[in-house]
């Protein structure tokens, strides 16, 4: 095929669309009219430039209200869920200690741990380009960065024994405050999140505990400090060896 | 992955093109929570083969319009519902996004979207037809007047209401 070069095949270059012999065609054709070339520069510079203003969208968190989407039968499901769960295990607790204590506030607020780990997860593990704020490679300034967010001292786990390696971290807006999600990546591409969020000083429940949230395994457990969710979807065993991984590295 | 997962994997390109179509952040999540509901109620009608993104940035499409039309809601955010300004946003950058809202604020939202579609979502000229629901003849056509347009916005010389006629 041997059309003349159209102004379609301009736009179609500038975009990266074109491959092959018209590819070829195009540039022979462009090399010997620079006007043109001028135009293309000119398109390209312009997509640059939409990239420089809006891309910083993609890494903002996400407000609160988009999510979880509204009027999402699932998610009301797993609520109800959730509430008789914590119905049932206050019975459990409460029959098991009579009257000693009830389930707090607080514990009822960490029911919502792994719902929320396992939508962040689902949220930027799929991310190509913007997959972390900070990249490993700014690890030191990364942690700092998100201990002073967090206001309380915090670190990346190491799991280059398990395979994985560090990708970056990013700042999340949680239902308490600001939350910290660090993301790992093996040879495989297969990706890990841990989520970080302050928790209430009183808060001394060190259990390790599992949750299944939507396809998504997550291991999740509460120090003094702060809730942490390690949440993938290599399978509960593969899961369970790798939340050990990080729960010890960050016992006390 | 369920459908609500892959939903919500888009939701900051959604944000992103909102953002840039409405030139602001409230209206542009405005937009985006509208197009989320949508998309949750008409997931049964969405044809499995067709693309999750441009179905996706068509709702919103269409909600767009319809939006410009009516052009005024009742504003029911809560103030822990605003999003967290934009970190590391310097001067400079301020600045130049201003001039980008400003720019594609005064190209006709036909053009805008062909623009945006194309240039900042990356999206094949078969998918923009597709999204806006328009021969991909007419994407091109489109396409070449708003970039010529834009270019003269950058720049600063083009007046309001000048039309410009394609080539």
């Amino acid at each position: 095929m041997n059309t003349p070069i159209s102004q379609d095949d301009l736009h179609a270059y500038a975009d990266g669309r074109l491959d092959g012999v018209r590819l070829t065609q195009v540039e022979t054709w462009l090399a010997a009219h620079p006007e043109h070339r001028a135009d293309v520069e000119e398109w390209r510079a312009q997509s640059a430039s939409l990239h420089r203003g809006y891309d910083r969208v993609l890494d903002e968190p996400l407000p609160a209200r988009l999510l979880p989407p509204a009027n999402a039968p699932r998610w009301i499901e797993l609520r109800k869920l959730a509430a008789v769960a914590w119905v049932a295990l206050g019975a459990m607790i409460g029959f098991a200690v009579r009257d000693q204590t009830l389930p707090t506030p607080d514990k009822v607020a960490a029911a919502s741990l792994p719902r929320q780990a396992a939508i962040a997860h689902a949220v930027f593990v799929p991310e190509v380009r913007h997959p972390v704020e900070v990249g490993a490679d700014q690890e030191a300034h990364l942690v700092a960065w998100l201990s002073k967010r967090l206001g309380a001292p915090l670190k990346a786990p190491q799991l280059d024994l398990a395979g994985y390696a560090l990708v970056g971290g990013r700042l999340l807006a949680g239902d308490g405050g600001e939350v910290a999600q660090f993301m790992y990546e093996n040879a495989e591409k297969k990706r890990l999140t841990l989520y970080v969020r302050r928790e209430a000083p009183k808060a001394a429940d060190t259990a390790f505990r599992y949750a299944k949230e939507n396809g998504i395994d997550v291991f999740y457990w509460t120090d003094s400090r702060f809730g942490y969710a390690l949440s993938g979807s290599t399978g509960r065993e593969d899961m369970l060896r790798l939340g050990s991984l990080v729960y010890r590295q960050f016992g006390t | 992955m369920s459908h609500r997962d892959a939903i919500i994997a888009e939701i900051p390109r959604l944000r992103r093109y909102a953002r840039a179509l409405t030139g602001d952040g409230h209206r542009a999540d405005d937009l985006v929570q509208d197009t989320l509901e949508r998309a949750l109620e008409k997931w049964r009608l969405w044809q499995q083969e067709r693309e999750l993104r441009p179905w996706l940035f068509s709702i919103m499409h269409n909600l767009h319009v319809d939006g410009r039309r009516r052009d005024h809601r009742v504003d029911y955010r809560g103030d822990d519902d605003l999003p967290l300004p934009a970190q590391r946003a310097s001067q400079q950058d301020a600045l130049e996004l201003r001039d980008l809202d400003r720019a594609l604020a005064l190209l006709p939202q036909e053009q805008r979207e062909v623009l945006l579609l194309v240039a900042l979502e990356e999206l094949s000229y078969a998918e923009v037809a597709r999204t806006l629901n328009i021969p991909q003849g007419t994407v091109m056509s489109r396409l070449s007047r708003a970039r010529a347009r834009f270019k003269l916005l950058l720049a600063g010389e083009a007046p309001p209401l000048l039309k410009v006629v394609s080539p």
